[in-house]
């Protein structure tokens, strides 16, 4: 990603101090909403905002053109993760219809030196990733929902986001491809 | 190789981005006598030439500045009407100067918003479906060459009809694009992209591009 020579190598910016920046901006919710279920919702809405912008670098970085089906989604999607994550998640569990499928993570970098405490259980650590990926897939008119089945923070032994194809956004699409 | 302006129209269809980056000024100034051998129009808020063209001074040129005073609409700065004044032949001789009319940022948001339904009709003539609307846009003295992202940002770039690799150059944009405005936490998605390092790096690439041309980015 580097290109010129004032830009920062992304390569070499550390994951340990992008993953403690994301603990405090958890905990920080944590105090300031106290309820578990709205710091969900809350990080939820931030990963939609990333995600909106993000799509954008991924298709002019990769010039993917678009996908029509599903499975091509679920492709980009992984390999999205790769890009910004450095992580390459396992696709499995499709359903029969083919509109749901499963991102399995053996390694997050997310996570890395996270232990959820007892009173916070029903917290979605990674909540901000299903916004992301509802922020992106809807820029490029689709409508996904996307949650966690299992989460190694609860002692799964991987965690899994189930993504599954809502609807395409016909009003949304631009010209030339309705 | 010249590349004449960029711009980005959002998916809403709004003009949220546009650079001159290389247009040539044409400007010319000389000392008229009584009575006036130009014929003089106003039209749209600006004198222009109607016709009568000599010496470099061509019918669609318009009257920027009297005896080095600024024309602003049909008026000089003290209020005095130009008009009036060039058919009175007490004032000659007169030193008057026209230049190329240039494009106002209302103009170029009319146009872009133009622009947009004349996409969508083009992708509509297609006999084909999924026909990408228009890519290039070609007459004598430029050519447009126009990028729709999949989100539906477009990407235009008008340059000389002779500059090659405008489409590799509207991805080098898109990047950018991503890059300075997206990724910057202050801009806000669908508004007009004021971002100083965007420009930059836009002068910069399009420098790049006329210098060495577009292998070199």
């Amino acid at each position: 990603m580097s290109r010129t020579g004032a830009r920062l190598d992304a390569k070499k910016v550390n994951s340990e101090l992008f993953t403690l920046t994301y603990g405090a901006l958890v905990t920080q919710l944590l105090k300031d909403y106290e309820n578990v279920e709205d710091v969900n919702k809350q990080l939820e809405r931030m990963g939609y905002n990333m995600g909106i912008r993000l799509i954008e670098d991924f298709l002019a970085r990769t010039g993917s053109g678009r996908c029509y089906d599903f499975r091509d989604t679920a492709e980009k999607i992984q390999s999205g993760f790769k890009i910004f994550l450095g992580i390459t998640p396992t696709i499995t569990n499709w359903s029969p219809a083919g509109d749901a499928f499963s991102l399995c993570f053996e390694t997050n970098p997310l996570t890395e030196f996270v232990e959820l405490p007892d009173h916070c259980l029903n917290l979605k650590y990674c909540n901000i990733l299903t916004g992301v990926l509802r922020g992106a897939c809807e820029m490029v008119q689709m409508e996904v929902a996307s949650w966690f089945l299992q989460d190694q923070l609860k002692n799964d032994s991987v965690t899994e986001i189930r993504v599954k194809f809502v609807k395409r956004l016909e009003d949304a699409i631009p010209a030339g491809e309705d | 190789m010249v590349i004449y302006g960029v711009y980005i129209v959002s998916k809403s269809g709004g003009l949220i981005f546009n650079h001159d980056h290389n247009v040539p000024k044409v400007e010319t100034e000389r000392t008229f006598t009584y009575p006036l051998d130009i014929q003089l129009n106003y039209e749209n808020k600006k004198i222009v030439v109607a016709f009568g063209q000599k010496d470099g001074i061509k019918v669609g040129h318009v009257l920027t500045s009297v005896n080095k005073n600024p024309v602003n609409g049909r008026e000089l700065d003290d209020g005095r009407d130009v008009l009036d004044m060039l058919s009175n032949a007490e004032n000659f001789p007169i030193l008057l100067k026209f230049s190329r009319s240039k494009m106002t940022t209302n103009e170029k948001i009319f146009l872009a918003s133009m622009f947009y339904p004349l996409f969508a009709i083009a992708s509509q003539l297609s006999p084909e479906p999924k026909c990408s609307g228009i890519e290039v846009l070609e007459a004598d003295t430029f050519r447009l060459y126009c990028y729709q992202t999949l989100t539906g940002v477009k990407f235009m770039v008008v340059a000389e009809p002779t500059q090659a690799g405008m489409d590799i150059l509207l991805k080098r944009v898109y990047e950018l694009y991503a890059d300075y405005a997206l990724k910057n936490p202050f801009y806000s998605l669908e508004m007009p992209i004021r971002c100083e390092l965007f420009e930059t790096h836009l002068q910069t690439l399009l420098e790049t591009v006329e210098k060495s041309g577009i292998s070199n980015v």
